[in-house]
C-alpha cells in the first residue's frame, strides 16, 4: 500500500484532461549508499488509468522515471463528476489506487 | 579541386555553421528552458505531499503533553495559520524576540507539545532517508499564505534592529573564500552554470521572485527544502561554518530577505530545478 496520489480531471470541448502526481521513490538500483552497498531498485512498472471501468491509458514505466512522477494525459469523453481511476504497480508487487471526479 | 571535393567542403561549413547557430541559440534559451519546465509541472509540485505530511503533523497530538500545534499563535493568533507566513518574521512578545516561521514553530512544539528544543532540532532539514517534522510543517504552514501579499513588519525596534544585522551578515565577507552573500546576489544579470543568480541586494523584483519561492520542491534532490535550509546550504557554499538552526542569526537574515520581498504575492511552496 503506497502513498497516495494526487489526480486531477478536467474536462472541455470533450477532452478531459487528466493530471497525475505519484508518490514513489523510483530507485534505480544503480545507486549506492555512502558505505557502497547497493540500494535496491524499487520503481512502478505499470500505470493504468480508467474511464467508468474502460481503459484509457496503460503505461509501462522504468528506471528512468523520475522520484514523485508526474503524468499527464488526455483523453476522448468524460463527462463532469464522472470519476477517473489510476493505479500504478511497483516492481516490489506493491499498489495504489486513487480516483478523483472530473470537474468542468 | 574536383567538383565532389567542394560539395563535400560547401557540405562540412553548411553543418557546421547551423551548428554554431544552434549552440547561440540554447544558451540563449536555457532560462527560458527552465521556465517552461517550471509552468509544465507547476500544478503537478511535490511539495504537496510535504504539505500533506506537515498538516497530518499539525493536527496530530504528539510530545509529552500530548497536544496538537493548533493553538499555535504565528503571529496572528493562537491556531491562525492562514495568510500568517507573509508576516514573518516578526517580533513575539512572549518570547521577546523576532522569530521566523521555523523558530516560531519550535517555540510552539517546546512549549505546547513539551518537547525540548533538542529533540526537535535534532532533525531540522529532510533527507533521503528520513523527513523532518519541523520541515514539514513549515511547508504546511507556508502553503497556507499562497497568494498573500508579503508584508513584514520592521516597525518594532527588534524588528529593525533584526533587519539591519540581516543586512549587514548578507554583506559580511568572510571565510577561507572571503564570500559573502552579497558576493553573489549582488549584481543583476549574473548566472551560475545554467542558474540566473538573482540579484537580493538592489533588485527589487529578483529578491521578490526569490523569496516568494521559498521553501521549495528541490527535484534534484527529490526533497522538499525549508527556508531555514535554504540559508544553511548558502553558509555551506560561503564556507562559513555550520549556523545554527534558527538561531538569532538565520532569522535576522531571513527578516533583511523577507523585507526585501514586501509587496509581492507569497507564491510557495515552490519547484526548483
Amino acid at each position: 500500500m503506497g502513498n497516495p496520489m494526487k489526480i486531477r480531471a478536467s474536462v472541455k470541448d470533450g477532452v478531459t484532461e487528466v493530471k497525475v502526481l505519484m508518490q514513489h521513490e523510483m530507485e534505480t538500483g544503480l545507486r549506492k549508499e555512502a558505505d557502497g552497498t547497493l540500494v535496491p531498485a524499487w520503481f512502478i512498472t505499470e500505470v493504468k488509468a480508467q474511464h467508468q471501468g474502460r481503459t484509457v491509458l496503460e503505461a509501462q514505466y522504468g528506471q528512468s522515471i523520475s522520484k514523485n512522477p508526474y503524468l499527464l494525459f488526455r483523453f476522448k469523453g468524460g463527462a463532469v463528476g464522472e470519476k477517473v481511476t489510476v493505479t500504478w504497480m511497483d516492481n516490489k508487487g506493491d499498489t495504489r489506487t486513487d480516483e478523483a471526479a472530473i470537474a468542468a | 579541386m574536383n567538383t565532389s571535393r567542394l560539395t563535400r567542403m560547401i557540405l562540412v561549413l553548411a553543418l557546421a555553421a547551423s551548428g554554431a547557430a544552434q549552440a547561440a541559440d540554447d544558451s540563449a534559451s536555457d532560462s527560458d528552458k527552465i521556465e517552461a519546465y517550471r509552468e509544465m509541472i507547476s500544478d503537478g509540485n511535490p511539495a504537496e505531499f510535504d504539505e500533506m505530511r506537515g498538516e497530518e503533523l499539525w493536527k496530530t497530538a504528539a510530545g509529552p503533553n500530548q497536544a496538537t500545534l493548533e493553538k499555535c499563535d504565528l503571529g496572528k493568533g493562537p491556531g491562525v495559520v492562514k495568510g500568517a507566513y507573509a508576516e514573518l518574521p516578526r517580533y513575539f512578545k512572549d518570547t521577546g524576540k523576532v522569530q521566523d516561521l521555523e523558530s516560531r514553530l519550535l517555540t510552539c512544539m517546546t512549549t505546547l507539545q513539551g518537547l525540548t528544543e533538542e529533540q526537535v532540532a535534532a532533525k531540522p532539514f529532510a533527507s533521503d532517508k528520513k523527513p523532518s517534522d519541523i520541515s514539514s510543517l513549515a511547508t504546511y504552514v507556508v502553503g497556507q499564505s499562497k497568494g498573500v501579499k508579503m508584508a513584514v513588519s520592521v516597525k518594532h525596534p527588534k524588528e529593525k534592529e533584526a533587519y539591519e544585522i540581516g543586512k549587514r551578515i548578507f554583506n559580511y565577507r568572510a571565510g577561507p573564500y572571503d564570500f559573502a552573500c552579497s558576493t553573489c546576489h549582488a549584481t543583476s544579470g549574473v548566472r551560475i552554470r545554467m542558474q540566473d543568480l538573482p540579484n537580493l541586494s538592489s533588485n527589487k523584483k529578483d529578491a521578490q521572485s526569490a523569496y516568494t519561492t521559498w521553501p521549495a520542491y528541490r527535484v534534484s534532490q527529490g526533497l522538499t527544502r525549508s527556508f531555514q535550509w535554504r540559508l544553511n546550504d548558502c553558509f555551506r557554499q560561503q564556507r562559513f561554518p555550520e549556523p545554527k538552526f534558527a538561531s538569532e542569526a538565520t532569522v535576522a537574515l531571513t527578516t533583511f530577505l523577507a523585507v526585501s520581498a514586501n509587496g509581492a504575492k507569497y507564491d510557495g511552496p515552490g519547484l526548483k530545478r
